[in-house]
């Protein structure tokens, strides 16, 4: 992994394009870096191969075992993913994830790129910002819990208020229609904030003339949101709603510190299902080949995404 | 692309890499003669007790030093065997029924029988069938350590209210028709926001203020703090045998009726639905006055009996049903790595554990009732001598029935779990459902 010893001579290096997108071509180049370019890569590198690569890898070999941690693994063929096909409880827990990503998406791209216009155009308010930040700084755990207290049917402060003005209360996070938007809106209430920041970065990369001449031109606001900012956001917004999309199939510390009292698994999303196969079953072998299934998936919907999305090209350039 | 990578290979470190990274942990050592033996539990509030063990075992063996780690219920298992994967599991540690098959069957625990022999452990000395659950095809993977039976608790006050004199629930009956005296109880001892009782006609079942029953639904495979005792009461077992059966009976008319009871119970108002019940536990709710009556086990004696608390609790015997009164005995054991390196000095402290020169200790803090008989007896006078009566649960242990001692014990636990929920919540019919989950139970073990 390190460059060899010899000179490289001068030309553009392909690399280069990669880096730094969009930049003028071929500007030649004194000496060489890519020596000190490997060095400063290596730390990450050794990194990835031992932290992502390696389990990665370990991984895959797991799934095709019946490993289950107290004996050694015995290779298996394909049959976890057999398996896989037909339980009923992996597909549930795939659908459960497919519903909580749809609500948790829809609520959080929508409400953010609300709260990120709304900024951008009317305060550059930096205690605002922060202020909006605050729900992201706070542990998931201590998230799920605060909100399973508040929400609780019996001595829960939003059932007590509820009760109050005369509605009935709701167990709404121990009854099976609510359990999975309840703990939606958790996420989202968590995340807006820190996605309306994402945004807000891109919408300040838009040059300010577009908005200034719109405005001359007679241009209302919504019109400015839906012919400037949206088109121009783009790529930023397809960025956000990857990562966001996969942050969003990754739901576990909110399903985990509140299933406990949700009733026949319904919040029992595709991440809490492999780690329940891991180590409360002790399946391990099992629980890597829906991992890998689900890697796969995530790649397949990434790739997807950004081909809609035409994400890796902007129209400001 | 590359954040999905990244995602993934993120993914997979969280499963592959537990492994390795467990591996990190400390192992016992010995350097010049001395041991240091890990011992592991879950209970804090035995902490104290079994410290005093390990500090007396210390005083009698200079060369041994007894390191005791304490971690929740809820991690205990999980960090147990990451620790036996990686080779670093504690030289001793508190094992339980659902728990220990698998670690039986995959080698991890010491057959202590031969221990038991050279020593002539007396194993009459235990509670009855006690140490028995501990022994697979000959091999004795562990010394009983204590033993929980289960029993009413009940809010007097509340029931004083509502006209119902304690003395009349010693003698509760239950059937699943009608529920017998048990729901008549239960009826009385449900509230509405008007303050009329479950047997007012005008019970307004919507607006409960104080449920009469709270029934646990997170129970497992067994039931033990709910529908077992029930099921058990109407005639039900769990298992063709038990120990290590391998045809469970889920599908038993017998438990289906028992489910549809308590369904009733909730139809009625007497207890809290399933999908509107409260994140926090029954007992907290019984403390905070929201429910009467409840089933509990002996280890939760101090819970409600504590100074603090504000409601006045009393124990009562279980109901008896058409087959009779029964109460779910379980047991705990200790048991010993097979990868110790110390299975001598292991044994010694296991030995020491079980012997009553340690149980009478812990009997005397009164947490728990220990598992050999004359220390237990102990323990049931250190609560009398403190004011409490806990002869609900010494009661309970003359006519108990086995938890079940079978393989794939965690696996189950979550199928039956989620099986009896739906037919609680309604999305399934007992009989159906029950069935069908039985199905699903006896092919894990093809």
């Amino acid at each position: 992994m390190v460059a060899s010893k010899t000179a490289t001579p001068r030309h553009r290096d392909d690399r280069e394009v990669f880096l730094g997108a969009g930049a003028p071509a071929a500007r030649p180049r004194r000496r060489d870096d890519r020596k000190v370019a490997w060095l400063f890569l290596a730390p990450v590198l050794v990194g990835f191969a031992l932290f992502y690569a390696y389990p990665t890898v370990l991984g895959v070999y797991y799934s095709l075992t019946d490993y289950g941690l107290l004996a050694p693994p015995n290779l298996v063929g394909a049959e976890n993913y057999r398996d896989l096909v037909n339980d009923d409880k992996f597909w549930n827990a795939l659908k459960v994830t497919g519903y909580y990503v749809v609500l948790n998406i829809v609520s959080q791209t929508v409400l953010a790129l609300a709260l990120a216009t709304v900024m951008h155009r009317l305060t550059q308010s930096v205690a605002v910002r922060a202020m909006l930040l605050v729900p992201w700084l706070v542990p998931n755990v201590t998230v799920g819990l605060l909100w399973m207290w508040m929400l609780d049917a019996n001595i829960g402060f939003v059932n007590h208020v509820l009760r109050a003005v005369g509605l009935g209360t709701t167990g709404f996070l121990t009854s099976p229609t609510w359990a999975m938007p309840t703990i939606a809106g958790i996420n989202t209430w968590a995340y807006t904030g820190y996605t309306a920041l994402l945004l807000y970065a891109g919408m300040l990369q838009i040059p300010r003339y577009l908005y200034e001449s719109a405005s001359l031109d007679g241009a209302g606001e919504w019109r400015m949101f839906t012919r400037i900012t949206l088109p121009l956001l783009r790529p930023v917004l397809a960025l956000v709603l990857v990562v966001s999309l996969i942050g969003s199939f990754q739901i576990f510390d909110t399903v985990a510190v509140t299933i406990r009292n949700t009733p026949g698994g319904v919040t029992r999303v595709i991440y809490y299902y492999i780690y329940e196969q891991a180590f409360t079953n002790f399946r391990m072998g099992y629980a890597s080949a829906i991992a890998v299934v689900l890697a796969l998936l995530l790649g397949l919907l990434t790739v997807v995404q950004m081909r809609l999305l035409r994400a890796s090209r902007s129209d400001l350039a | 692309m590359r954040s999905t990578r990244r995602r993934a290979g993120a993914l997979l470190l969280s499963l592959a890499l537990t492994v390795p990274l467990a591996a990190c942990g400390s192992g016992g050592d010995s350097a010049g003669g001395a041991t240091t033996l890990d011992y592991w539990l879950w209970d804090d509030r035995q902490l104290p007790a079994y410290q005093e063990c390990a500090d007396a075992f210390h005083a009698a063996n200079p060369d041994i030093t007894v390191k005791i780690s304490q971690t929740a219920w809820n991690q205990y298992w999980q960090n147990l065997t990451t620790q036996l994967a990686s080779g670093e599991a504690p030289d001793v540690w508190t094992n339980q029924s659902t728990y220990y098959p698998q670690f039986a069957t995959q080698n991890q625990l010491l057959d202590v029988e031969p221990f038991v022999q050279r020593d002539k452990v007396d194993l009459t000395a235990y509670q009855q069938g006690l140490s028995d659950v501990w022994v697979k095809d000959g091999k004795r993977y562990g010394l009983p350590k204590d033993w929980d039976t289960m029993a009413l608790v009940v809010n007097t006050e509340a029931l004083g209210k509502q006209g119902v004199d304690p003395a009349q629930l010693d003698d509760l009956t239950w059937n699943p028709a009608d529920g017998g005296t048990f729901e008549q109880v239960i009826a009385k001892a449900t509230v509405d926001s008007n303050g009329r009782n479950g047997l007012d006609p005008a019970f307004d079942k919507n607006n409960v203020q104080v449920y009469g029953f709270l029934p646990e639904w997170a129970d497992g495979g067994n039931g033990q703090n709910g529908w077992g005792i029930l099921a058990a009461a109407n005639g039900f077992s769990y298992l063709d045998k038990n120990p290590w059966g391998t045809q469970y009976r889920y599908d038993d008319p017998k438990l289906a009726e028992t489910i549809t009871w308590f369904k009733r119970l909730i139809d009625k108002g007497y207890a809290p639905r399933l999908d509107k019940q409260s994140s926090v536990a029954n007992s907290e709710l019984l403390l905070a006055g929201k429910g009467a009556i409840s089933f509990t086990g002996s280890w939760t004696i101090l819970t409600f009996t504590d100074a603090k608390v504000k409601q006045k609790f009393a124990f009562k015997p279980l109901p008896a049903g058409p087959s009779g009164r029964k109460s779910p005995i379980n047991g705990l054991s200790d048991a010993i790595w097979a990868g110790s390196k110390h299975p001598e000095q292991a044994w010694k402290w296991v030995k020491f554990l079980g012997s009553s020169d340690c149980q009478d200790r812990v009997a005397q803090r009164a947490v728990v009732f220990p598992a050999i008989t004359s220390a237990s007896a102990k323990a049931d006078a250190a609560h009398q001598a403190q004011g409490r009566d806990v002869r609900a649960f010494t009661g309970a242990a003359e006519n108990t029935f086995l938890l079940p001692i079978t393989e794939h014990g965690t696996e189950l636990n979550l199928m039956v779990q989620d099986a009896i929920q739906s037919v609680v919540l309604g999305d399934a019919q007992a009989g159906e459902g029950l069935k069908d989950l039985n199905n699903k139970v006896n092919a894990l073990f093809k």
